[in-house]
């Protein structure tokens, strides 16, 4: 059995990859994919503590992670379709209307 | 031979997820991160959380990434924007993985010194987390998550009603002058829109 601190550490390589997605890339979409990356890695900490604290709390607590999930998807691929009809590109360098 | 599963998992993960991020063409993204979620769902079960994995498959994979190929598809962008910013500079891509590489080794180094903690294995702890009458009876009572899985349906309905004002065409009458310069066809006249 693997213990806790390699669940962690994994978590900790997602986390960190999710965030080189959102500094590297150029496309709103795949921004976007790596903040769920970013969320599962969070995910994976909380199942991780709750095993190791034998409780269920930290799997509750990933449900409601995967409903803001899903509600930010949501909402945020609603953002890139209208932006999309705007300017015809997914580069974050192009939605900068709201700048002052 | 649980060591070797997690090592397999969490490398089909960790590689799954890289690729999402170094791929250009967002389709070849949605469908590597739905493999980073599989493997992901094999820890859970590791960590005697099937309830969990099959939630992640089942929601994850199957209903966000779906949203998500279905958005791609529909915008067909094939591939990213080649040209970099001038104002950013022309170090601007090496700084950022300079920054997260750091922001890694930053959390493993932070991680590593922590005791090694094992999980307990006695068969009683297994069942009683693993059991989906527990997460249930936890979840819908109002002493602990009763009240928080509420909220989360007003939030749910919100994100719901706001996808579809985001997402909707704006009727002509309501565009401002400048929206409606922009969504004008090259031969000026107003789309036809409903």
């Amino acid at each position: 059995m693997p213990t806790l601190n390699q669940y962690l550490i994994l978590s900790g390589i997602l986390f960190s990859i999710g965030t080189a997605g959102v500094f590297l890339r150029r496309n709103v979409i795949t921004i976007l994919l790596s903040v769920e990356i970013m969320l599962n890695a969070v995910n994976v900490t909380f199942v991780a503590a709750g095993r190791f604290h034998n409780i269920v709390d930290g799997q509750i607590i990933t449900f409601f992670v995967m409903t803001v999930a899903a509600a930010e998807s949501a909402v945020g691929l609603a953002l890139i379709i209208a932006l999309f009809r705007h300017r015809e590109t997914l580069s974050p360098d192009a939605f900068t209307f709201l700048k002052w | 031979m649980d060591l070797i599963v997690f090592y397999i998992l969490a490398s089909i993960t960790v590689l799954a997820s890289i690729g999402v991020v170094s791929q250009r063409n967002p389709m070849h993204s949605v469908m590597l991160l739905i493999v980073s979620f599989a493997g992901l769902a094999g820890l859970y079960v590791q960590l005697d959380a099937p309830f969990t994995a099959v939630t992640q498959i089942i929601i994850y994979a199957g209903a966000i990434m779906v949203l998500f190929l279905f958005v791609v598809m529909l915008l067909n962008a094939q591939t990213e924007d080649e040209v970099i910013p001038a104002r950013l500079g022309p170090h601007a891509m090496r700084l950022a993985a300079l920054l997260s590489l750091l922001l890694a080794i930053e959390l493993v180094e932070g991680i590593v010194p922590l005791a090694r903690e094992t999980f307990r294995e006695d068969a009683g702890t297994v069942s009683s987390i693993s059991s989906v009458a527990q997460i249930g009876s936890r979840l819908y009572d109002t002493r602990y998550y009763a009240f928080a899985f509420e909220v989360t349906s007003v939030l749910i309905l919100v994100a719901m009603v706001g996808a579809v004002v985001i997402a909707r065409r704006p009727r002509s009458d309501e565009m401002t002058h400048d929206e409606r310069q922009m969504t004008k066809t090259p031969n000026g006249e107003m789309p036809n829109v409903e």
